[in-house]
């Protein structure tokens, strides 16, 4: 399992219930269920890996995220989780707006658009970079809406939501985010998780 | 419509049921079918539920009419639904004319058969009858209930009447209550029946001239219901009928028309008129959140089961909206939901057919859920 999904794992208490949007196959569902005993529900858009999810026993619904969330009660779940994601919106807001009605808290993770290395490529080389958290070339990304750590910590102050937690991730390191080290960690870290409310 | 009755196992029903229409029945047999064998522990029973114009015979073949059971690509050895693993018992509706109690059944009263003097019966009354096959068999609680079509809406009913008793459940292809659309349909393939003259207000039985080219009608009507607009043009387009012209008549020019012909010539020799009048009303009267104060959520309020609800994407009798409509019902009251909408042209009929993705995904559900069953004990 992806270090990401580890980090994300240890945030969540024990038996909580669990909504994981955009779950993929369900690695992180069937890790939270096994491991921690959670109640783990997913919602995938792929009808090939909703096919694999259900094989393996997981709860998941095939749907569109963008549109289908309404219809979870608010505060269905202790936490929403979407991981690496929210940039592959049409309106990236509004389904934040949608998780943190569903779930009392939210776990997102974000590709990071300020990582040295992808302020590098297109400062020295003019391209748009394709790193190892953004693999896709511009012409085929699912991305629409990139955003740096930077860029989604002050869209939560303004919003007022509430930022919990940050945690960077640089290879297999990682670190706290707050307001003091943003600048440094907003240029080291490939991806940040941030635990809102 | 020669039964050998010999070949169909039945349960007498003593317990009186109040039907919804407010007669009380009791004493009434219930056909039912079982394939593969019940573990000593009692965890790896399903019950199956038939749809419209189906029966008990799931699998293998026929005993009555000699031809492959309705579900034999999805229940068999080896099969998704592998009876060398699990029991599955299926039971003839109440209001069927397999072995069930339905209008061709005579009445105590006056030594005729029933005809329209059978009470109207409704899906829910269906499940309370079907309910005394459980304690037939004293199973406490199911691994699974599956069921396609009208079969879905009795396993929505079973759901909702007994929450505890099923640890898995798989509606497919089906819907919480009929629309404008579906009770349209209905009511065609009612009136060709009954505006058939051998029809005789559901007296046909004792002269056994039986309202054949109503019921035949009312088959092909369905039959058209049940493919989709491409899977038919795929299939047979303007393909002509073993000539190479048309023969400016009425006859079946066309191969379309011919199949047509032959499914409801074929049906006619194994359904009985009126049940299919009564099964069709059923449907028709089906509405599962009428039931419950809170509606559909109503219905699955605190519910155990872990449901999986398929849906097929060119099924435009009962389409995904039907399908979608029951998991946002089963989401808004917490239950534990998967749904998959299977991408495929072979419309409504689907689950009948050899569906590769939609079997696969069944067989994947049921086994990892028998895991999960097991372990739980």
């Amino acid at each position: 399992m992806k270090n990401e999904f580890k980090i994300i794992a240890n945030l969540l208490p024990e038996q909580s219930r669990v909504l994981d949007v955009g779950c993929g196959d369900g690695t992180l569902i069937e890790a939270l269920i096994k491991q921690k005993n959670i109640d783990a529900r997913g919602i995938e858009l792929e009808e090939k890996k909703v096919k694999q999810c259900i094989s393996k026993g997981l709860s998941v619904i095939q749907g569109n995220a963008e549109t289908e969330l309404g219809q979870f009660p608010d505060k269905a779940f202790d936490f929403a989780v979407l991981s690496q994601t929210l940039q592959a919106f049409y309106k990236p807001d509004n389904v934040l707006n949608e998780l943190l009605r569903i779930g009392k808290k939210v776990i997102i993770s974000i590709p990071n658009f300020g990582y040295w290395q992808v302020r590098t490529s297109l400062l020295f080389f003019g391209k748009m970079p394709v790193t190892k958290s953004l693999p896709d070339s511009w012409y085929n990304t699912p991305n629409l809406h990139m955003c740096s750590i930077k860029d989604f910590y002050h869209f939560c102050d303004k919003k007022k939501i509430k930022m919990d937690k940050i945690i960077g991730i640089n290879n297999e390191k990682i670190s706290s985010i707050n307001r003091i080290n943003l600048e440094m960690k907003n240029l080291l870290s490939e991806v940040g998780i941030f635990l809102i409310s | 419509m020669n039964y050998k009755i010999e070949n169909i196992k039945q349960i007498i029903v003593t317990k009186p049921l109040k039907l919804d229409c407010g007669q009380t029945i009791k004493d009434f047999p219930i056909a039912y079918e079982t394939y593969g064998k019940l573990n000593k522990e009692k965890n790896n029973a399903i019950l199956i539920f038939h749809a419209l114009s189906g029966d008990q015979f799931v699998s293998e073949t026929n005993p009555v009419t000699n031809k492959e059971g309705w579900w034999c690509t999805a229940v068999g050895r080896g099969k998704a639904v592998d009876t060398e693993k699990y029991f599955i018992i299926c039971a003839n509706v109440l209001g069927g004319c397999m072995g069930s109690f339905g209008p061709k059944n005579l009445n105590a009263a006056d030594g005729e058969p029933y005809g329209l003097k059978f009470p109207v019966i409704t899906i829910r009354d269906m499940i309370k009858a079907q309910e005394s096959l459980l304690e037939h068999f004293e199973i406490k609680k199911l691994l699974s209930v599956l069921g396609g079509s009208m079969g879905g809406m009795q396993l929505l009913q079973f759901c909702a009447l007994y929450p505890d008793k099923t640890f898995s459940a798989v509606p497919i292809a089906a819907t919480a209550s009929h629309n404008a659309q579906q009770i349209a349909l209905n009511e065609l393939a009612r009136q060709a029946i009954m505006s058939d003259p051998l029809w005789n207000k559901g007296n046909y039985y004792k002269d056994k001239k039986i309202p054949k080219n109503g019921l035949a009608v009312a088959r092909m009507a369905a039959h058209i219901t049940y493919m989709s607009d491409k899977g038919l043009q795929e299939r047979f387009g303007r393909k002509l009928q073993e000539k190479k012209d048309y023969e400016f008549t009425f006859d079946a020019d066309f191969q379309i028309e011919s199949y047509l012909r032959h499914q409801g010539n074929v049906f006619v020799d194994r359904f009985d008129a009126n049940s299919y009048l009564y099964i069709s009303r059923a449907m028709d009267y089906f509405d599962l959140s009428k039931q419950f104060k809170n509606g559909l959520v109503g219905a699955f309020q605190n519910h155990r089961a872990r449901f999986l609800i398929i849906s097929f994407s060119s099924d435009w009798l009962y389409p995904t909206k039907n399908s979608k409509d029951i998991v946002i019902a089963l989401n808004a009251s917490g239950a534990n939901v998967a749904f998959a909408e299977i991408k495929t042209d072979k419309g409504h009929d689907s689950f009948l057919v050899n569906e590769p993705e939609f079997l696969e995904t069944l067989k994947g559900f049921l086994d990892s859920n028998f895991e999960i069953f097991k372990n739980e004990k």
